[in-house]
Order: structure tokens, then sequence, then C-alpha cells
């Protein structure tokens, strides 16, 4: 789960990151108090699950606060537009009023998982408000790396290191060291998937602290969170994946037009892969659960219709312990009470497959049965033609 | 010969009185797997289709000799009991709970790194030695006994890739869910290195996914060992970066981890990389000069 740069800050300052002064605006309005109160010089910030805000026109310095409402105003409802947004953008709707620091260097420091040591890895570079993948590309002699356990944390002597690599010295190394500790704890604490503070800040005074801060949680460890959970912000999901994850469908919305609905995700991938081998292209990811239940499958069935995009239907499924004519039974009676109108290719393969082939033979509705993965990707994207 | 799992196999279910748990042990005991115990904590001294159920894996040890646990019990608890099952002495674990978080994972993989315990999983299907033994929850009724040594971090997929080699007339010697997340217990290499010292494996299935390097950890290590042939298909080709395809591991994070540079690994390291996962059971049929 992804939370807003303002979250991810309140939740790191738990932790004891040092953060700058901020307040959340909804209204333009509201940007007037927050910079006087920071002294008038302030940094507005559009909140949206996306990076590349700033080329984006999403963060806009404001030297007093009538120039802060005015920046705000700009900022509030504008749909903003990055590399990580898509073509179509996000509307912006709340805003932090940060106050603005003189900024002496930027470094980055992040936190991930390291899944080939089964470790997390703190990460520092001199790169500061460079993507990490960049640096990684063009200096990746650049890129300190710190693994810890995550029982002990980041211990004393490594968050040494980084400071000293970074070339650190006096009270910053002191507050930075600190800093290094918290990050850790965070991460591990909130079971983060990601913690990133890209640019950490050092001041002209010589001051530590999160210019911008980006967390991402573990979507299995967030019943441990229910703060954190309640963190989630619907306005920035895809409608329809949000949909989906009320019927705990694991969906994907793509932008092809054959809707897939597979059991299992290792299936449902390549499926998608196997669509595309047949010069189709799917519409999403979509994996039904092994069980494949007739009420899943109308879910299912619902949420793929709904999108106007979708042409055909595809659905394949490897009934294991789930019995073939079972799980024919319940894609015949879900397709009929949503109606299907548009094409729909079955694979069916496993126990009792014959006896589910009669079944979606005998249905009376218009779909087509296939034998083989191949066979199935075939006909699919030769219906949706 | 087979890998892991055989006739000696004895097995502990922990979740044994769960709906699922017994539902899957039955199955494996149809199969003809020894399931000699249960263990669901407060349920001691109770009985599940005739198996006894403990307290404690360690009394469910001393009393059965149990020495692979298969388990169904629920995310949050499971990372628990792979620690209690590694603390009374069990030799393998199979873990087939979905969801587990990340952190569990890593805390239980530095638990039992230096111990000789194995664990399959998590969020796997389990193992199986065809004609010998199933601990997990794939259809037993595919797989035949044979020469084609499978493993893979998906299940549906595996089950696929399964019953084409079985239409075919390939039998398998043993068949490895490693599991979806991103900590597993066993990876690609540690079941490669198995399948290499196994004289009745004679070639690989290998089924990877977009997300991690597990792939190309894999890739260099068949270049630099294995001398038996390997058929691989990696899902996720049309994946989009930075999204979590069902699986928790099988995420494009930070441009890494494409189909693309899987597929290019393996094929530079002599793999017969298939495309489609449709050509996964023909494309060993000619590798094997049976098609």
């Amino acid at each position: 789960m992804k939370v807003h740069e303002y979250q991810a800050k309140e939740i790191l300052a738990r932790f004891g990151v040092a953060i700058p002064r901020g307040r959340v605006i909804t209204r333009a309005e509201e940007a007037r108090g927050a910079a006087e109160e920071y002294g008038g010089k302030v940094v507005v910030k559009a909140q949206v699950h996306a990076g590349g805000r700033g080329k984006a026109g999403g963060v806009k310095l404001a030297k007093s606060p009538e120039e802060a409402v005015e920046a705000a105003s700009q900022i509030l409802g504008m749909t903003l537009v990055s590399k990580q947004t898509g073509p179509e953008g996000r509307l912006v709707r709340k805003a932090l009023v940060e106050e603005a620091l003189d900024i002496d260097r930027e470094f980055y420091l992040g936190v991930v998982l390291d899944r080939s040591v089964g470790l997390p890895v703190m990460m520092a570079s001199r790169f500061g408000g460079m993507e990490i993948e960049e640096v990684a590309a063009e200096h990746p002699d650049a890129i300190l790396k710190e693994h810890f356990d995550p029982v002990t944390g980041m211990a004393a002597f490594q968050c040494r290191k980084l400071g000293f690599a970074l070339g650190l010295q006096g009270e910053t190394f002191k507050q930075f060291t600190r800093f290094v500790a918290a990050l850790a704890r965070a991460y591990n604490d909130t079971d983060a998937s990601l913690a990133e503070i890209n640019p950490l800040l050092i001041t002209a005074k010589g001051d530590v602290l999160a210019l911008d801060a980006k967390m991402n949680f573990d979507d299995n460890a967030l019943s441990r969170h229910p703060d954190i959970a309640a963190m989630r912000d619907l306005d920035e999901e895809d409608p329809f994946e949000v949909e989906a994850s009320r019927y705990d469908l694991n969906y994907i919305k793509l932008d092809g037009s054959i809707g897939c609905m597979v059991n299992g995700a290792g299936l449902a991938m390549a499926t998608m892969d196997i669509i595309k081998l047949h010069g189709g292209s799917p519409a999403n990811f979509l994996d039904v659960g092994g069980g494949a239940s007739q009420e899943r499958v109308e879910q299912a069935f619902r949420i793929l219709l709904s999108d106007p995009a979708v042409k055909g239907v595809l659905i394949n499924i490897f009934g294991g312990i789930v019995r073939c004519d079972m799980l024919a039974a319940g894609v015949v009676a879900a397709a009929k009470k949503v109606g299907l109108a548009i094409p729909l290719v079955v694979r069916l393969e496993g126990t009792n497959v014959e006896e589910g082939k009669r079944i979606l033979a005998e249905s009376g509705l218009a779909l087509e049965s296939a034998d083989t993965m191949a066979d199935a990707a075939a006909k699919v994207v030769a219906a949706a033609q | 010969m087979a890998i892991w799992v055989d006739t000696n196999t004895r097995v502990v279910v922990q979740g044994l009185t769960g709906k699922e748990g017994q539902f899957h042990a039955a199955r494996c005991r149809e199969y003809g797997t020894k399931v000699v115990a249960g263990v669901t904590p407060g349920k001691g001294g109770q009985e599940v289709d005739g198996v006894p159920v403990f307290n404690t894996v360690a009394q469910a040890r001393a009393a059965t000799a149990c020495n692979a646990s298969l388990i169904f019990v629920p995310p949050l608890l499971a990372a628990d009991a792979i620690l209690e099952a590694a603390d009374a002495g069990v030799e393998l674990i199979v873990c087939i709970t979905e969801g587990i978080p990340a952190r569990d994972e890593v805390l239980v993989k530095r638990s039992l790194a230096g111990k000789p315990t194995r664990l399959i999983g998590p969020n796997c299907p389990g193992i199986i030695s065809p004609g010998k033994a199933k601990l997990g929850i794939m259809p037993a009724h595919i797989h035949r006994e044979g020469t084609v040594g499978v493993v893979s971090r998906s299940g549906t997929l595996t089950y696929e890739a399964v019953d084409q080699l079985t239409k075919l007339g390939l039998g398998q010697s043993t068949c490895i869910g490693i599991g979806g997340d991103p900590v597993p217990g066993t990876n690609f290499v540690d079941v490669l290195a198995a399948f290499k010292d196994d004289p009745q494996t004679e070639a690989v299935v290998m089924i990877g996914e977009i997300g991690g390097s597990a792939e190309e950890e894999a890739a260099a290590w068949v270049q630099a060992h294995l001398a038996k042939p390997v058929v691989a298909f990696i899902a996720g080709q049309t994946a989009p970066p930075g999204r979590r395809m069902g699986h928790a591991g099988a995420i494009i994070a930070g441009g890494k981890g494409t189909a693309k540079e899987k597929m290019d690994a393996l094929s530079a390291a002599g793999i017969h990389v298939v495309a489609s996962p449709a050509d996964i059971g023909l494309t060993m049929a000619r590798v094997l000069g049976r098609a």
C-alpha cells in the first residue's frame, strides 16, 4: 500500500526522523496561515501517489503568505501529469505547505528488502534528488549499502560508516547517524516495503531533515497496523481495482482489449503472455483464486465487463482439486446472470474436464470452448477483432 | 531416488484441525503419504480421520518420529509454526500458507540459517515425488513417475506444465513449488543442486516469473554446474512495471526483475527458454529426443 508524502512524514516523525514543519491543506486559503506561521517562505507540494511532481508543476516555492495562497490555488485542483501518472494524470486534492529551508547539500537515503540476501538494506548516495535507479545505472559506485538485521536494526557503527563515507562532520554527522537509525526503525516497525528519503537535506545551518519522503507498506502486514491501513486513499487507486479488492480478487487494469480470468497468479501472467504472443493485448491481470467459485467468477465478470475497452473474455482455469464440472457450472451461471454480450472463450483443464466441456456446450451460451492455452489465445484474439 | 520426499517421509500437519489442513491431509494420505501426526495448540489428544493431534511439534516428533511438516496455519501465525517445527528438529518444512508478512519471512530465514532444516515455501503448492509421496495441495492425478524434475515459483502454472509433460509421456522425478513470496526458504539453486545429484532426474523444467533475481542466479549456477538439460519459462512478459502481479514477489521494481532480463540470462546459460507457456512440454520432449 502507498501513502502520501505528508502521511509518510507523519509516520517517520513518530520514530524520530527529522522532518520540516508543515501542514496539509485542501483549500488554497489555508496556505496563508501556514506561511505566516513558518515565517513567510514556504513550499507548496501536490499530494498524489506519484513521483515527478516537481517537473509537472506540482511543487512551488512561495516567498510570502499571498504567494503561498496563489501557489496553492494553482496546485489544488490541477491534473498533475508526470512520467509516473500516465497521460491521464491525477487530480490534486491535497497539498502540503512546508517551511522553506536553505539548502546546503542533498543526499539520498532509502531502505528496501534485498531479496537476494533476504535482509533489508539501507542505501545512501551523495546524488540526492536523482532516482536511485538512475544513480545505479550511471554511478554504481556511488551507492553505499548496509544490510541490517531486523532484530537489531542499523548498528551504530553502520550509521557511522555511511556518515563518514558521505563526508559529514560534527553536529551534522551526529544528526545524520540518528536519522539513519530512526529510518531503519520506522521501516522495520511498520512492516514497510520501502522507506525512501530523496532528497535528504543538509541545511545551511547543518541540520539534517527529510525534504521528501516516500513509504510503501507490505499489504500482508497491514492488519498489524490499523493506523497505517486507515491511511489508504482510494482516490489514488484505479476504480476497477478498488472494486475488485472488495471481493478479494487480485485484479490489475491494463490497456488492452482482452479480459482475462484465470486461477493462480503465475498462470494468469502466462495467460496474458500467450494472448500477446497471438497478436492480442490483455485488458487486465485477474487471479480468481484456486477455488474459482461461482460467486467469485460472477464478481470477476462484472468487473471485467465494466471496462468498456474489453472486446472479448478468456477464461483459463486449471482445475486441480476443484473439479472442472463444478467450475463450468459456475462459469455458465455467472455468465447468464451478468448477461454476457461479448465473445467468451473458456479453456478448462484438469479433473473431470470432459464433463465440464459438456456443461459449457449445452449451456446455450454463445461461448467457445478451447482445448489448450494456445488454442484459447488464438480463438479469443480472433473473436475480439 | 527423487529428492527430499519419498516413502520414508513421515509427515506432521500443522493446522490439521482446520478446514484446509484436514482436506489436504486427507488427499496426501490417499496418495500414500505417511501422515503420522497433526499439531494444533490446545487440541492435543484429539484425532482427525484417525491421525493423532498434539499440542506441540516436539510432542508429535517424540511420539511419531515425524521428519517433515506440512503447514496450513493462518498467515500471521505461520512464521511461529515454522520456527516451532525447526526447533523440534523436523528436517523438512513445507509451508503452504499465503500472505505471510515479508518481515516474518526475513526473521524465519535468519533463524533457520546454519540449521539443518529445509523450508519449502511459503505461499507454494508444496512438493511431490510421483509414486512416492505428496506434501502439498497439487492435484496428484496429473503426475506420473519419471525423470523430469520440475521447479517453479507458481502453483497452477506448474500444474499446467506437469500436465503437458504427462500427456507427452514424460513423467516427473520430483515437482517443487518454491513459492511466490519475496523471501522463499528454498531457492531455484537449492533445488537445481539437488536435481543435479539425483540419479532419477534426467532433465529439469524451471518456471520463473518477474521480480527479484533468483532466475539470474539460477542461470549462473546452471552454466557453472549443471550438465542436465533445462527448459525454462518466465511468466510476466507482458506485466507492467511497479505492479505486484498477485504473488507478493512478482513485481518489477526500479526497472529490475523483468521477464526479458531473466530470459536473456537463462538463454545465455544454455537453457532452453520458451516464450509460450504452451511449449514447455513439447520443448522438453524435443530436448530429450522423444518428440
